[in-house]
């Protein structure tokens, strides 16, 4: 037994076992797809970030001898909107408008959603009835209705919709929040923290939030790419944001009239919400394949 | 399987009071006055009071909510303030143009969804699996409505081949079944059917690899099992959830419709609602979004027990 035992020790790996989540960043840090997609990301966004330090045209100043323009023309690299200004500054520009109404909805979403599941998973019983109904009711309308629905009868404007978009996703992101939390809290080590006295709260925040955390994040990362989608969405049925504000989805509206003149140009917004939205799609896929060490 | 049902059917009636109490609700979010809507800019007090009477806003909420649940359950949804109609046919007459273009979009979306699906998950980590998830990721998380818009530059604009908007020749409303018809449909139901093709080859996908990596498929194939027989028994046993993933799909094309309806300016209930947003025609709004969540609960419902019937493991009764 002793022998044995020994040897064990000895067959260790003499490195330092690394955390889990540090090996989790190392198998993102190794993922090229999601490298790729994360370094875009932050291209995009320091460029939204940046935009009045780049050198770009003014996204507001219009001209009516220089209307829609085609792309490569010497001065306006990606030509000009309907109003003669100029789309690459508007498509930078845009960006700051059309990432914080595509991604706040589930910043919101995903405090209230978390909350709301992990009492209702922790607690169980009736208050679990009574929230995960709530949430059913919810669920009997198709996501895009009860986005525009909420929108629609709050009248148009950029709080309306990222209200309207919050409640859409509350209750998909509680029911990943309850679900998660109801796997974990029979587990042994819940156990022990409530043999050793340990209250519902702190049971809560110290033992469960962590472990409940990775999955409801990976699950929120999917969801912007919906948000981003629906955001622009309901600007682009004149929902959300008004002219001349740049914004990718009331841009697409805009332009929709120029498609005979200049049809590149009118798409190129869409372009943007495409790239964002499919960068955090592969994102959540590349963190959640990561976290599954399993495989 | 008839007491599940059973259960099934009661367990929708909740959600269908509440999903009334929300179209309601909606009204009274709307900021000022529901009464804006209808009243003419310069009425008199006693005009506001009167028709304030009329239309029973002077109640209290649970009253009013009664007698507007007791008129829609007798298939009273109010009138159109825009048009005067009676919101209920106005509806039902667009969801007809819906039904077709979610129908059509379906058939396409589900068709290669659950080729590329069977495909890529039997493939699994080689490049034909590759190309076939690439596709379905691109699926999902294309803005559809731009899209659309892409479509109609490459078809219509630049191809001439097929018209940009409307159902039908002329601009006329109602629906044929032949080619001039079918003409406008194409461009839309591609485009409508794309995120579905996206999630159900996701979906099967995921399914294929894992029932191919249970053991009852490893004793198959020892059992000398052709791979085409195997691959039945894989068909066999993703069918119920693939059904219930597709279903809830149909669900969510016939219920957010609105925006690519608004691209190509389709006659149904999307265009419908647009309508009725921007102007500020709230009975006709609630009313559409009344009928489209009754679809969707009725469509899941039928999924549920469809599910049930064809998946033995389900033993619910």
């Amino acid at each position: 037994m002793t022998v044995m035992s020994d040897t064990a020790l000895q067959a260790a790996p003499a490195t330092k076992a690394r955390g889990y989540w540090a090996t989790v960043g190392r198998r993102i840090a190794r993922d090229k797809v999601s490298m790729v997609c994360a370094f875009v990301l932050v291209l995009i966004f320091a460029s939204a970030l940046l935009a009045p330090w780049l050198g770009l045209a003014d996204p507001y100043q219009g001209s009516m001898i220089r209307r829609l323009r085609h792309i490569g023309t010497p001065n306006y690299p990606l030509g000009t909107d309907e109003l003669g200004r100029d789309m690459l500054a508007r498509l930078i520009y845009g960006g700051r408008l059309s990432l914080i109404i595509g991604i706040l909805p589930v910043i919101f979403a995903f405090v209230i959603g978390t909350s709301l599941g992990l009492v209702a998973g922790y607690v169980g019983g009736r208050l679990n009835t009574a929230i995960m109904r709530t949430v059913d009711v919810f669920y009997a309308f198709p996501s895009v209705l009860l986005a525009i629905a909420i929108s629609g009868a709050l009248g148009a404007g950029i709080v309306n919709s990222i209200v309207s978009l919050t409640v859409v996703f509350v209750p998909q992101i509680t029911r990943v929040a309850e679900s998660v939390t109801t796997g974990v809290r029979n587990m042994d080590f819940v156990e022990a923290a409530r043999a050793s006295g340990a209250g519902p709260f702190t049971i809560m925040r110290v033992h469960m939030l962590g472990n409940v955390l990775g999955p409801i994040f990976v699950y929120a990362t999917g969801l912007i790419s919906v948000s981003m989608i629906l955001a622009a969405g309901l600007s682009f049925l004149g929902l959300g944001t008004k002219p001349p504000e740049p914004e990718w989805g009331l841009m697409l509206n805009t332009l929709r009239t120029a498609i005979y003149i200049n049809p590149w140009v009118a798409a190129l917004p869409g372009v943007m919400i495409f790239a964002v939205s499919i960068c955090f799609n592969l994102l959540s896929d590349g963190m959640r394949s990561a976290m599954d060490i399993r495989n | 399987m008839f007491a599940y049902i059973a259960r099934r059917i009661v367990y929708v009636i909740p959600i269908v009071i509440s999903v009334a109490l929300v179209c309601f609700l909606l009204v009274h979010i709307t900021p000022g006055d529901p009464l804006v809507a209808v009243l003419p800019a310069d009425a008199s007090q006693e005009l506001a009071a009167q028709l304030r009477t009329a239309y029973g806003f002077d109640r209290p909420l649970p009253v009013q909510f009664g007698l507007w649940l007791w008129r829609a359950l007798h298939g009273d949804l109010g009138s159109s303030i825009a048009t005067g109609r009676p919101v209920l046919s106005e509806v039902l007459r667009a969801v007809g143009n819906t039904v077709t273009l979610a129908v059509a979009a379906a058939l396409i979306g589900f068709t290669l969804g659950l080729m590329f699906g069977l495909i890529a998950g039997y493939f699994r980590d080689t490049w034909i699996d590759k190309v076939a998830t690439s596709i379905a990721i691109a699926g999902v998380s294309v803005p559809h409505y731009w899209l659309g818009m892409v479509m109609v530059i490459i078809f219509s604009v630049q191809l001439n081949w097929l018209p940009a908007v409307g159902a039908g020749p002329g601009g006329s409303g109602s629906w044929g079944w032949d080619w001039e018809h079918m003409k406008y449909l194409i461009l839309p139901a591609i485009t409508t059917s794309v995120i579905p093709m996206g999630i159900v080859t996701r979906t099967v996908r995921a399914l294929t690899g894992d029932i191919l990596s249970q053991d009852f498929v490893e004793a198959l194939r020892a059992k000398g099992l052709r791979e085409l027989d195997v691959f039945r028994h894989v068909i066999k046993n993703a069918a119920p959830t693939a059904l219930a993933v597709m279903g809830l799909q149909l669900g969510y094309m016939l219920g957010g419709s609105i925006l690519i309806e608004t691209v190509f300016s389709w006659p149904g209930s999307g265009l419908l609602l647009n309508s009725a947003i921007f102007q500020r025609d709230l009975p006709l709004l609630q009313g559409t979004i009344l009928v489209l969540a009754l679809f969707f609960v009725t469509l899941n419902l039928l999924v549920d027990i469809a599910q049930a019937a064809i998946d033995p493991r389900i033993k619910r009764g």
